[in-house]
């Protein structure tokens, strides 16, 4: 497969990571946070921890989209199918989190809510079309990456003239959360995640652009590197950190750079801007609230706001007590501190967002790394 | 023919048992499924079957869309339940067929199903000795459901099970994976994107006869159909209790499914066959096993794709390990509902 299988090259991985040994100090620890759920993925599906010496350490960041959600917004997902009677329209990675009481899309359809599965917001659109009659809410969530398609969207939606379309919307921004994360605000320094870079995300960065991690390489004084999401892009950018880290420097590095350019895609940007503006603080579930990290839909566009359309009710939406997200989305915890894991709380019967998503770390760890995983937390029980 | 008119449907008349139903079953059914068996035309079909050990086995068959690439419910209905006997190491003997019909299904549809359930059958040389319909009413099906129920004989001497999955065994696949899966969800509604891949629906049985004529000692067979590759296995490391290491660099796969599966973030291991077998076996059988798959169409691209390790601790499941394309490890995992794209 062209573009695929060069970058899992067993021979160039080899080569890389003995590089890595070579180069890591093993007078030091390194400590990667690899921001984005895409990349905890990959690491885990090749084994990219094999291959790297035990003092370099992945910590695994809060850039998983549907973890991130606090429960309150997926429950006011749930009142518009239930109480509201919407089609709702949803990427596939949002069915299976647990709302309150456990309940999630799928319980809801099957007790008879109309919430349909997408691949695009194309997709959502042509629900909409084929159903004049009927409300149709597309619950927007997602990075840097989905937001252009759901501003695509409204600006399509407003073109035609398709009256009973409105994103219900969700989008959050990653710089401000990388900021979050080492800023800690509120949280003892003890307590706080030590991290010695990044391992900058690859599909957001290619909308917004390597310039876009300047600022807080500058404020924050921690290197960064755009990689992409394959297994060698992991392992080439890990050497760069390294790199950066021994040399004491600490700068935005592109090794995404078939990729990722300096600006980013402007087009794209320039349409999440006439459509969205900032929210001046956002409920993140794990960072808690976090100013300026979210976008909501102008004023112009309120006829496509499913939150101006629809009155929502107030809600005490409370997560899990004993759920470890929160602790691990911001890296502080890993998913064998947390007392459900692989017990209470399985792919089959989530607790927590994070054991939900392909992207969340809790499960990336049962479904690769279960065996390992039990084990440690038997050994610390 | 008089019934296949342009436009005609299943109407709730043709499952109430009178004038209808009989002439669904003189026009539609009899025609494609002709055969010694069926012409008996009792309620109960008489077989002579040879002395020795049978086996059964039975399969119900909902696929949407009902006609895809490479196949449709009639064939894939005949496929599944002859290689669900063919696993048993069987010689299957004889297939029945239950249908439940949606009021209004085109009765063209249900003419061109069944003109390839009976061909499946005939080029399968497995004959379909008794059958049954009923209708429901709209709303209340998909089109067609199928039910399939098989009867074998097992060859002497023959004991395949997976309890007799041993250490240091040889785990051999006849084909590439994920092929069916891929042609299915490439005609699902809301996913339309272009591919030459078509379905894997096959039977095997003719293949396991060769198979297992040349190798009594085979240990198990297992067609790997829904949940794909890590369910099938899974399911046999932990019946057997033993651990298992796949190497994903001899994994077959079509460049085409692995693209498939990457734009939609799926994973091939876990994405269903009809057309494929898995073999374990003892390792010095491995070669001579791969040799006869591949001298039939469907066990062309047949490989080894790991080895059986040790027992697994004394009341665990053995763990399904493999060793990724740049040399780290991971487990592969049973499938936890179903498989959901990623957002992005």
């Amino acid at each position: 497969m062209k573009y695929v299988s060069e970058f899992r090259d067993p021979a160039l991985a080899q080569s890389l990571a003995r590089a890595i040994a070579r180069e890591a100090d093993p007078a030091r620890s390194y400590a990667f946070m690899e921001f984005c759920g895409g990349h905890t993925h990959a690491i885990f599906r090749y084994g990219v921890q094999d291959l790297v010496p035990a003092n370099v350490r992945f910590i695994h960041g809060p850039g998983c989209p549907v973890c991130v959600l606090p429960m309150r917004r997926l429950d006011d997902a749930l009142e518009l199918a239930e109480a509201q009677g919407v089609i709702l329209a949803s990427y596939a990675d949002m069915l299976r989190v647990p709302g309150s009481g456990r309940r999630s899309m799928l319980t809801a359809r099957a007790g008879g809510a109309d919430i349909r599965m997408v691949y695009s917001t194309l997709d959502a659109l042509q629900i909409a079309r084929d159903n004049p009659t009927r409300e149709v809410v597309f619950m927007g969530i997602g990075f840097e990456t989905t937001t252009p398609a759901s501003a695509m969207a409204i600006l399509a939606a407003q073109r035609e003239g398709l009256a009973n379309f409105s994103l219900f919307c969700n989008h959050v921004l990653t710089p401000p959360a990388i900021a979050h994360v080492l800023s800690a605000p509120g949280i003892d320094p003890a307590q706080a995640v030590h991290l010695d870079g990044f391992l900058g995300p690859s599909h957001v960065s290619t909308v917004i652009g390597a310039a876009a991690y300047r600022p807080l390489v500058e404020l924050y004084a921690k290197p960064v590197v755009i990689a992409g999401f394959e297994p060698l892009d992991v392992l080439q950018s890990v050497l760069m950190l390294i790199r950066q880290v021994n040399e004491g420097r600490a700068e935005v590095e592109n090794q995404y750079a078939r990729v990722v350019t300096e600006q980013g895609n402007t087009k794209a940007q320039a349409m999440m801007d006439q459509v969205f503006t900032l929210r001046d603080s956002f409920e993140w579930r794990g960072l808690g609230a976090v100013p300026h990290s979210a976008r909501a839909i102008r004023p112009a566009y309120a006829a496509f706001d499913a939150e101006a359309r629809f009155a929502l009710t107030p809600k005490q939406s409370r997560e899990t007590k004993s759920c470890e997200c929160p602790a691990i989305l911001r890296g502080v915890k890993q998913p064998k501190d947390c007392k459900l894991f692989g017990k209470a709380c399985t792919p089959e019967t989530p607790m927590g967002a994070c054991m939900v998503s392909s992207e969340g770390s809790c499960a990336a760890y049962y479904t690769y790394r279960r065996a390992e995983t039990m084990a440690a937390m038997e050994a610390a029980a | 023919m008089t019934l296949l008119k342009p436009g005609a449907t299943i109407e709730m008349a043709h499952g109430g048992g009178g004038m209808a139903t009989t002439r669904l079953i003189r026009e539609i059914f009899a025609p494609h499924f002709a055969n010694p068996l069926l012409a008996q035309a009792h309620d109960a079909t008489r077989i002579d079957a040879p002395s020795g050990r049978l086996v059964m086995t039975t399969d119900a068959h909902v696929i949407s869309p009902l006609e895809f690439p490479g196949g449709d419910i009639g064939s894939l209905s005949v496929h599944g339940t002859i290689n669900d006997i063919a696993m048993g190491g069987a010689r299957p003997i004889a297939l029945s067929a239950a249908f439940i019909l949606e009021e209004g299904l085109p009765l063209a549809v249900l003419n061109r199903i069944a003109a390839s359930m009976g061909a499946a059958a005939r080029h399968a040389g497995v004959p379909i000795a008794t059958a049954d319909t009923k209708v429901v009413e709209r709303g209340h099906g998909d089109g067609i459901y199928i039910t399939t129920t098989g009867l074998g004989i097992v060859p002497e001497g023959v004991h395949i099970a997976p309890t007799n999955i041993a250490p240091d065994m040889a785990i051999l696949v006849s084909g590439t994976l994920g092929d069916h899966g891929v042609a299915i969800l490439s005609q699902r509604q809301g996913l339309h994107f272009g591919t030459t891949i078509t379905s894997d629906s096959a039977a095997l049985h003719h293949m396991v006869a060769d198979m297992v004529a040349a190798v009594p000692s085979i240990a198990c067979l297992r067609d790997p159909t829904r949940g794909g590759l890590s369910a099938t296995l899974n399911e046999l490391a932990e019946a057997a209790s033993v651990q298992m290491l796949l190497q994903e660099s001899a994994l077959p796969i079509r460049p085409e499914v692995a693209g498939a599966c990457e734009l939609l973030g799926l994973d091939p291991l876990h994405i269903a066959n009809e057309g494929k077998l898995i073999c374990i076996c003892p390792p010095e059988h491995a070669q001579t096993l791969l040799t006869i798959m591949r001298r039939h169409p469907e066990g062309q691209n047949a490989a080894q794709i790991g080895t059986t390790g040790p027992r697994a601790a004394p009341g665990t499941p053995g763990l399904l390990r493999m060793t990724t394309l740049i040399g780290g490890t991971r487990v592969v995992d049973w499938l936890a509902g179903e498989q959901l794209p990623r957002i992005c």
